[in-house]
């Protein structure tokens, strides 16, 4: 009998323990912030969908080489190149000579796992991730990305 | 309460408890025969997410399988990527550096805390208790953030390469790590008054589920569920890989065989974890992240590799046959919850629904690795 008694005694207890711990908590801080009026800054090495990186005049570091296109395991990547002649001066002599130019990078975001394959393998540095994050979209094709038209779309 | 009854025959209906249900944790199926409200019958209904993951692991290159391994169990990830690439880097012989097995520990035991907190606060939901989920993502959330600093994504990480790390930590992560500690000392104390204390907690747990010693060895269990039931097992320990043979740790052993023995034993899981963390920040030495020589094509000889880790849920074996190409031929997971689930089935004969739902919970099942 004496048990039965200690026991609700205890139990009892330990709700009001865990209620004072409850309680207590109501006067911290405020840890979580209002999302679509704030945003949190991405860290640093926050991985966002890839970007591509441009040189100083405003081109694209990429040299169609299609590495990262090769290292990708979902086969989200698809780039297309041309190859265009231009002059260059050496030794007092003009000389054509040719070089591929990327005419498209397209990458297929819904099917990207984020595992930084691409910008590891490439050897130019020329793609990086990028920081967004507020992508949600109702239409599949709003997450095919045309890398080459958004970096136009920066530097116009 | 569970004790067994007199079941008439043909008095039974059938329930089924999922796909889509809170209490399975994701899409897992449970048929349950069901005499009012005490189970005659379970069987645990699989398929609904199988993504096929060893067969991708035998179709792509060594370098590609890496983010498929974090999609296995997403609260847990980087201890199955750990496991990955030590097999790789067995198979193929590669050395690793000194600074990056440590950072790698140290990493997968944070992200053992965080698995356990979520546990924890999910497990607490189960029966009915709302409150605590909050302060375990709370400090969950410390984690992830520290780990996204280092990592770059908060889930489903691809860090490790073969050989080291994709990037080295940054100047935060020591302090926040370093701060961390203490702070999540303060939380389990915090936990126990509230939760572990709990009347009625312990009238749900203490004496329900049993799993005998005999039943986690017939299905092959591990991990908190095996340690629960009073086996001393844990591949840290028992063999031990990476560098943890230089930490000072104990593994938490429960003979209760109950739902509480195993709460108990994942809630001192966590203090293991926090004294491994710390043991490696002091331990941390400086170096390269990557080897001088590394292979650039992984092509691991001819030959058949095992490799088994202590993950969040026990343990977990890959195993890799290699015909000498660049992709595996056979490429093999031993997941840890698939062994774990299936003591479910024989466990919760002629218990009492809500109880079974108890027992399910403190498996810790995560059903994207139970379904690979």
């Amino acid at each position: 009998m004496g048990a039965y008694f200690s026991e609700i005694f205890r139990g009892l207890q330990s709700l009001a323990i865990g209620m004072g711990i409850t309680f207590r908590e109501f006067f911290k801080p405020v840890v979580t912030v209002s999302y679509p009026m704030e945003t949190i800054k991405m860290s640093e090495r926050y991985r966002g969908h890839t970007e591509l990186v441009e040189n100083e005049d405003g081109t694209p570091k990429c040299v169609a080489c299609g590495m990262c296109q090769r290292a990708c395991p979902s086969k989200s990547i698809s780039l297309a190149s041309k190859s265009v002649e231009y002059e260059v001066e050496v030794k007092g002599e003009i000389k054509t000579k040719k070089k591929k130019v990327l005419t498209k990078y397209n990458l297929n975001f819904t099917t990207c796992s984020l595992c930084g394959q691409c910008v590891e393998s490439c050897n130019f540095g020329a793609i990086d991730f990028s920081k967004d994050y507020n992508l949600a979209s109702s239409r599949k094709e709003d997450f095919h990305f045309d890398l080459l038209e958004r970096l136009k779309e920066r530097n116009s | 309460m569970s004790a067994p009854i007199d079941i008439q025959p043909g008095e039974t209906f059938t329930l089924n408890v999922g796909p889509q249900h809170p209490a399975t944790h994701g899409v897992l199926r449970v048929k349950l025969e069901m005499d009012g409200e005490y189970i005659v019958h379970a069987e645990t209904v699989l398929g609904y997410i199988h993504r096929m993951h060893e067969l991708m692991g035998e179709n792509r290159t060594y370098p590609q399988v890496l983010p498929n391994l974090s999609r296995l169990d997403y609260l847990g990830a980087l201890g199955y990527t750990h496991g990955h690439v030590l097999a790789v880097e067995r198979a193929c012989g590669i050395e690793v550096p000194e600074r990056a097995e440590y950072i790698r520990a140290i990493t997968v035991e944070l992200n053992r805390v965080a698995s356990h907190l979520f546990w924890f606060g999910a497990f607490v939901m189960d029966l009915g208790g709302f409150t605590p989920l909050m302060y375990a993502i709370q400090d969950r959330e410390y984690i992830l953030d520290m780990l996204e600093r280092v990592t770059g994504s908060r889930l489903t990480y691809c860090y490790y390469r073969f050989g080291g790390l994709y990037n080295d930590i940054d100047d935060e992560f020591i302090p926040a790590a370093k701060a961390f500690i203490p702070r999540m000392r303060e939380s389990l104390k915090k936990y126990d008054a509230l939760v572990t204390g709990n009347i009625i907690l312990q009238k749900r747990l203490k004496d329900i589920g049993p799993l005998s010693k005999d039943i986690c060895k017939r299905y092959g269990a591990t991990g908190p569920v095996a340690r629960g039931s009073g086996i001393d097992y844990d591949v840290r320990k028992n063999e031990p890989y990476s560098v943890y043979p230089e930490f000072d740790f104990d593994i938490p052993v429960y003979h209760e065989c109950d739902s509480f023995a195993r709460y108990k034993v994942r809630m001192d899981e966590m203090e293991q974890s926090l004294r491994i963390i710390e043991q490696g920040l002091e331990k941390l030495p400086d170096g390269p992240i990557m080897p001088k020589k590394k292979p650039k094509l992984i092509k691991p000889p001819v030959g058949d590799y095992y490799q088994a880790v202590e993950t969040a849920r026990g343990n977990f074996g890959i195993r890799i046959v290699s015909d000498g190409g660049k992709n595996a031929y056979r490429f093999k997971l031993r997941s840890p919850t698939y062994s774990n689930m299936h003591l479910f089935d024989e466990a919760c004969e002629g218990m009492l629904i809500m109880d079974a739902l108890a027992l399910m919970g403190s498996l810790d099942l995560v059903i994207p690795e139970i379904d690979r």
